[in-house]
């Protein structure tokens, strides 16, 4: 169960719930019935990213064979009635906060994944420039001049996710919009770009992980130590 | 003034407050939000050292003598902006106003600037309020709160008709500085509740006046930098950035220090402490003393050396609000040259 929960993410953070202690706990019963409590860093986290993560816990584990009921609640946030409601009835984000809201999520989880995409070509970019790549060379090359590492697969995931290319021959350095490659003279700026998204990222992740353990004295369900 | 190593430096505290967030203020009906709020501020207080930590209790509403000690007798500050926000919905009296911070700040003449805030959802009569607050305070900047809560609406944008009619008013009664705080829950709720696009809109089309991104847009460091490079009037408001970072996860502090420095600048970044989630002292003590961890991942960024520390900590905060700082606290290349040399540099 908690290995199916590894697959939804923190749309801003970029990381499973689970190790982000977002889950408080997730309980199983021996007919198949699912009870799943998750929790956020504070009472006012925003209600969108909220909502996306209650509604792909419920899917992945609904996915699941074997699993006869499902009851997944968000808990001590000031908008999780409207939250559990609206994902229990599988409603969607609009009809859950009928008058304050008039598109789905789509868009904004596109936004996040495509700083997910800047955030890890720098940490690939940064892999390759310790080896001894030339930083003004990396625009020249492709995928298939990065070596296998757990840092390459999850760029090509968030590509995937994006409708983007993940071939050998497909350029590293990529717009995330258009998908064409970045040019030489461009990647500078580029770079300097996918630094900046991956440090917002991390710092956000920093954070939050400290006001978690300010609320929660209780280790959450998967939940990865801090470093 | 703080002194270190033979160098002085004048603080200026640009962003805390004086708040009373405790029970007897929490609208009937509304507590869980009100309960809810200052405890997601305590919570962000945890993330500095263990000895500056308060009680729930105190931390709910602080008194005016804690206030004076921990900002000025032992936090080293020589002049304090107020910062009101209101949260009228949730605190009876409102959380943090002009009226409150004033009442505190008239005992102590020179010590503070009073800035007040403007809600454009307030239609004609807050604008009279707004009136009435610079010619009784002397207000030279305001807080904006986007995402307070008003009547059913969850927030509003700074691009929004209202607002720009309220820019106006403010520049025309004077005020200099528009201190953006971006927070959570936004409407509508299915937008990014973080955009700061707005300030890039507003900053564009009132050249005359500046913008503080208070909390520098975290968590959208990436789309406030990339806005403030392209705008001369944006600047970079230090809040949370030292007081939740610094000592919690000194290497992402590092890294969103030496993203600020390159994206925006020494020269358009301000201290503030957020007092009361932080006390000033050891913020300041540990900026001064502050550098780079070694490492590769820190080799792009501008260093930051004693005169740039001197500009953050007061001397940029000191020229937005034309505060007179003594020459002693001044950057030695700022001395006035002498006319004779300047002539002969001309001739």
């Amino acid at each position: 169960m908690l290995a199916a929960l590894d697959l939804v993410r923190d749309p801003e953070l970029d990381e499973p719930i689970t190790t982000l202690g977002f889950v408080a706990t997730c309980v199983v019963s021996a007919a198949g019935d699912v009870v799943v409590r998750l929790r956020l860093p504070t009472y006012f986290c925003a209600p969108n990213f909220a909502f996306l993560m209650v509604a792909d816990a419920y899917d992945v584990v609904s996915a699941l064979p074997d699993v006869r009921t499902v009851d997944v609640a968000l808990e001590d946030h000031f908008a999780a009635g409207q939250i559990n409601a609206g994902v229990a009835a599988r409603a969607g984000f609009v009809a859950s906060f009928e008058g304050e809201a008039v598109d789905e999520l789509d868009e904004l989880r596109r936004t996040f994944v495509t700083k997910a995409l800047l955030a890890g070509t720098d940490q690939v970019c940064r892999q390759l420039i310790a080896a001894g790549t030339d930083r003004a060379d990396l625009a020249g090359l492709t995928l298939g001049d990065v070596p296998p590492s757990a840092e390459r697969d999850r760029l090509l995931r968030r590509r995937a996710e994006l409708g983007l290319r993940t071939d050998a021959a497909a350029a590293l350095l990529i717009d995330p919009g258009t998908g064409s490659a970045i040019s030489a003279a461009g990647a500078p700026k580029y770079l300097g770009m996918a630094r900046l998204t991956r440090t917002g990222i991390e710092a956000n992740t920093g954070i939050c992980r400290g006001m978690l353990l300010h609320r929660y004295a209780e280790t959450g369900a998967g939940e990865e130590a801090q470093g | 003034m703080y002194e270190k190593n033979g160098e002085k430096y004048y603080v200026v505290d640009s962003h805390m407050h004086f708040w009373n967030a405790a029970p007897d203020n929490w609208v009937p009906g509304a507590e869980q939000y009100a309960k809810g709020w200052i405890e997601c501020f305590h919570a962000y207080q945890s993330l500095a050292p263990k000895e500056t930590h308060w009680t729930i209790e105190k931390f709910m509403k602080y008194s005016e003598d804690d206030l004076m000690k921990d900002v000025f007798e032992d936090g080293y500050v020589d002049v304090a902006v107020f910062q009101p926000t209101y949260l009228k919905e949730w605190y009876k009296e409102g959380f943090n106003t002009t009226e409150r911070n004033a009442a505190l700040g008239e005992k102590h003449p020179g010590m503070f600037v009073h800035n007040t805030r403007f809600d454009p959802r307030d239609g004609d009569p807050g604008l009279d309020d707004l009136k009435r607050n610079v010619d009784r305070y002397g207000s030279r900047g305001v807080k904006l709160y986007t995402a307070e809560w008003n009547s059913g609406s969850r927030g509003y944008k700074l691009t929004d008709p209202s607002a720009y009619r309220y820019l106006e008013k403010a520049q025309e009664l004077g005020i200099k500085n528009i201190h953006v705080h971006k927070g959570p829950t936004i409407w509508p709720l299915d937008k990014d509740a973080f955009d700061v696009s707005d300030v890039d809109h507003a900053a564009t089309d009132f050249p005359e006046l500046n913008f503080i991104v208070e909390h520098v847009g975290l968590p959208r460091i990436e789309d406030f930098c990339f806005m403030a490079t392209q705008e001369p009037n944006v600047y970079a408001g230090l809040s949370v950035v030292i007081g939740a970072l610094m000592h919690a996860r000194p290497r992402f502090f590092a890294k969103v220090m030496g993203e600020l420095l390159f994206w925006v600048g020494e020269d358009k970044m301000t201290f503030g402490s957020d007092y009361g989630i932080w006390e000033p002292k050891w913020q300041i003590e540990g900026f001064v003393d502050w550098d780079f961890p070694e490492g590769d991942e820190f080799t792009d960024y501008p260093r930051l050396g004693v005169e740039g520390k001197k500009k953050i900590l007061g001397l940029n905060a000191a020229k937005l609000y034309d505060l007179k700082v003594p020459d002693e606290y001044q950057l030695k290349e700022a001395t006035p040259a002498d006319p004779d040399d300047a002539k002969l540099v001309s001739s």
